[in-house]
């Protein structure tokens, strides 16, 4: 497992509901890796993470979790990952250093590592002043930051973030978008899915283009400008391209 | 548009809007089911037309003038009929002024907000009556069929008690926002109609209890000493009364004074409605404080029910029905109290309310602790397998039962150790029977839908609901007709065995 260099591999991965969500995919993301995955409404992004945090059921195929089968030993690979939806999962009747020390204790983290580390938390997030105020009368954004600071408390290997920065003002996304790249500097791996081409283009080190459940195109922005021939061209213009490639195929 | 058109179109909009939630309501949010939910409804209703006959089909024949002791029964009824719809009525306006949903829009509109809000008002008495003219259907039925038509005249005394109880429920609960602000209202409006609703049969049973030392609350009402001090047969008072039995003048007056009571509150207090919705909607969005403490050790299992501690101490909905469910064991505990002097046998009564109230406790929390997880995701991407998550939560409600019940099972192991002992093996089992129910049939719901719980399915509600009495009725059977009580449970065991062979499929 110390020798294992992917933190993140899906082999065949499956899954049905009315029609096929996510058709058989194969996927690789490196440890240390930041990796946006990208597509179109319903292409099977979000069904896909929810399989790899153990929210949902695949049909078929293998999770592997930093050399941990997902499917086999879920415990050992929820221990080492994180997962924030764009729905904040946080509770309105607690306050964040609550909701926070809640966390670390799903996670057995010692209260004095814990503690600390959500006090750092807080503060990088701007939500020092609100530490002690029910999140009832949040916005989305600092719900969305609490979520964030959730996931981060007990220092994961792997964050999986499903459209992290829906509902987050200019600033608080540059706070965020800081704090992920200062995880990834640290030896951390991301996976994002996001509708925001710019982001995944000026942070990520790989964007996965996934169409009908199906990877279309992966590589760095560079990689994908040469597979495709669109040498000038920008994430959005390529991304229009290779959805549309897939929409006429289909 | 003119005024006149836009506050019709307004007034058929909130009509339209009661309408859905009410068929929401007996539907559990499913389209499909609507015809389902009628027959279910009729099926009901005339169920209903049983026990209304048993309860009220001998007093058919009552004719005026009526004696005082009759006329104290009924008024009595009466009064407890308007008690209970002005619980569910400060209920309903709680809720208009808490839910922003169309707050911002309606209060954004070029209309007079005075003039929308006192449409707003007469729908909330509507909505009131009419729940209150549905349920009081078998009754008269059963008193028209057995009686005649005069009894019709019911439906009226039932359309003055709710329009009354609606208009003071909205004046209770906006004065109560003037006088201790929106803070501290919500909680206070929802304690208040706990109160209300369960206070009047509780104090007459107190009263029958301390005076006649039995629990039956007629005991008072048909006591000597009570239509000694009741006014003489021509007092106001008895109008309700006269007016049920047909007495179109008191009828008329009754109506009269019921719509007037509601026009008085809907002139004084819609300009205020608007005042006091916006307040709410201030509230919703500040903030409460807490403390810092130091973040506590212990195994993940122990986080979660610190958590669930947590926030079931911090529920308005469910602090108010507990406070319901206790105000219910005053009764049985006042009755436990006085037992001590003399050793009635009737103390075997109060083990099926304490069995009873715990299964209906521990369904409510059952549901807050197992369906009600606001972060869903959250616990089940935590590296716990999910039987311990279950467990934790099931040891939750257990742990607060124990809490709330030990004193009272102490209590009566101090007089009668065997009838303890029957009641707390009853507790423990009405309590798990009714958690597993919740676990047969939950469902991911926000914990703020508690008051939708029991739409969401009728059958584990009436599964619940049956297997507290069969066990209610088992613990108090148990030590005085063993066999009986075999049977008893034999029964419940079977409603829980068809509830799990009906509950959905897990996977």
């Amino acid at each position: 497992m110390s020798g294992e260099t992917s933190a993140l591999r899906l082999t065949g991965l499956t899954k049905r509901f009315d029609r096929l969500a996510v058709d058989a995919l194969d996927l690789t993301v490196h440890a240390g890796e930041f990796y946006a995955l990208v597509g179109p409404n319903g292409a099977g992004k979000t069904t896909t993470l929810r399989m790899v945090a153990g929210l949902l059921k695949p049909d078929a195929g293998s999770v592997n979790i930093f050399g941990i089968d997902a499917l086999s030993d879920p415990v050992a690979a929820k221990q080492v990952m994180a997962w924030v939806s764009d729905e904040p999962m946080i509770y309105d009747k607690l306050t964040p250093l609550e909701y926070l020390e809640f966390v670390a204790g799903l996670w057995g983290i010692e209260p004095a590592t814990s503690q600390p580390a959500a006090e750092g938390l807080l503060a990088s997030l701007g939500l020092e002043p609100h530490r002690n105020e029910r999140c009832e009368g949040f916005s989305k954004g600092m719900r969305q930051k609490v979520a964030l600071a959730g996931a981060l408390i007990h220092d994961p290997r792997l964050i999986i973030l499903d459209e992290p920065l829906t509902g987050l003002d200019a600033v608080s996304a540059r706070h965020v978008k800081g704090l992920l790249g200062d995880r990834v500097r640290a030896g951390c791996t991301v996976i994002m899915t996001t509708h925001i081409l710019e982001v995944a283009e000026r942070m990520a080190d790989r964007i996965g283009v996934i169409a009908a459940g199906r990877l279309v195109a992966e590589g760095t922005l560079t990689e994908l400008r040469q597979q495709n021939g669109h040498h000038d061209t920008s994430l959005e213009d390529l991304f229009i391209a290779l959805v549309d490639v897939k929409r006429e195929a289909a | 548009m003119s005024t006149a058109t836009a506050l019709s179109w307004f007034a058929r909009h909130e009509l339209r809007l009661a309408w859905r939630e009410w068929l929401a309501m007996m539907t559990g949010g499913r389209r499909r089911r609507t015809r389902v939910a009628i027959i279910g409804l009729i099926v009901f209703a005339a169920l209903m037309h049983l026990p209304a006959w048993a309860v009220i089909g001998r007093y058919a024949t009552l004719e005026a003038p009526l004696d005082k002791t009759s006329l104290i029964v009924i008024t009595s009824t009466v009064f407890l009929a308007w008690a209970l719809m002005l619980s569910q009525a400060i209920e309903s306006v709680t809720r208009v002024f808490y839910a922003r949903a169309d707050l911002d829009l309606i209060m954004s509109s070029p209309t007079r907000l005075a003039n929308v809000f006192s449409i707003r008002i007469a729908s909330i008495a509507l909505t009131v009556t009419f729940m209150a003219l549905v349920l009081s259907t078998p009754f008269v039925d059963v008193l028209v069929i057995s009686g005649g038509a005069r009894w019709l005249a019911a439906f009226g005394v039932v359309t003055a008690v709710g329009l009354s109880a609606a208009a003071c429920a909205i004046a209770i609960t906006v004065l109560l926002f003037r006088l201790i602000g929106p803070a501290r209202t919500r909680l206070m409006a929802q304690i208040l109609a706990a109160v209300i609703g369960a206070g009047f049969v509780i104090a007459l049973q107190v009263a029958a209890i301390l005076s006649y030392g039995t629990l039956s609350r007629f005991a008072v009402l048909t006591s000597d000493a009570t239509a000694a001090f009741a006014p003489d047969a021509d007092s106001l008072l008895w109008w309700p009364a006269r007016a049920i039995l047909g007495d179109s003048q008191a009828l008329l007056l009754l109506l009269a004074a019921s719509l007037a009571v509601l026009g008085v509150v809907m002139l004084i207090f819609s300009p205020r409605f608007a005042d006091t919705a916006i307040s709410a909607s201030a509230f919703a969005s500040s903030r409460r404080h807490g403390k810092d403490t130091a973040f506590r050790g212990g195994s993940r299992q122990q986080a979660l029910r610190r958590k669930e501690f947590l926030l079931l101490g911090r529920d308005p909905w469910l602090l108010s029905q507990t406070l319901m469910q206790l105000l219910y064991l005053v009764p049985p505990a006042l009755f436990l109290w006085r037992s001590f002097s003399d050793s009635s046998t009737a103390i075997v009564l109060i083990t099926p309310v304490i069995v009873m109230a715990a299964g209906q406790l521990a369904g409510g929390l059952a549901w807050l602790t197992i369906s009600g997880e606001d972060a869903a995701d959250l616990v089940a991407t935590a590296p716990l397998m999910p039987s311990s998550i279950t467990r934790a939560k099931i040891e939750v409600v257990l742990i607060a039962i124990g809490v709330i019940f030990a004193p009272l099972v102490a209590a009566l192991a101090l007089l009668a150790p065997a009838q303890a002992a029957a009641t707390a093996v009853g507790v423990v089992i009405a309590a798990s029977s009714a958690t597993a129910i919740q676990l047969w049939f939950r469902v991911q719901a926000k914990r703020s839908q508690f008051r939708r719980r029991q739409t969401s399915s009728r059958l584990a509600t009436f599964a619940e609901a049956f297997s507290s009495i069969g066990w209610a009725a088992t613990s108090a059977l148990v030590l005085a007709l063993p066999l009986a009580a075999a049977i008893s449970a034999l029964m419940t065991l079977t409603i829980l065995a068809a509830t799990w062979k009906l509950s959905p499929t897990r996977e």
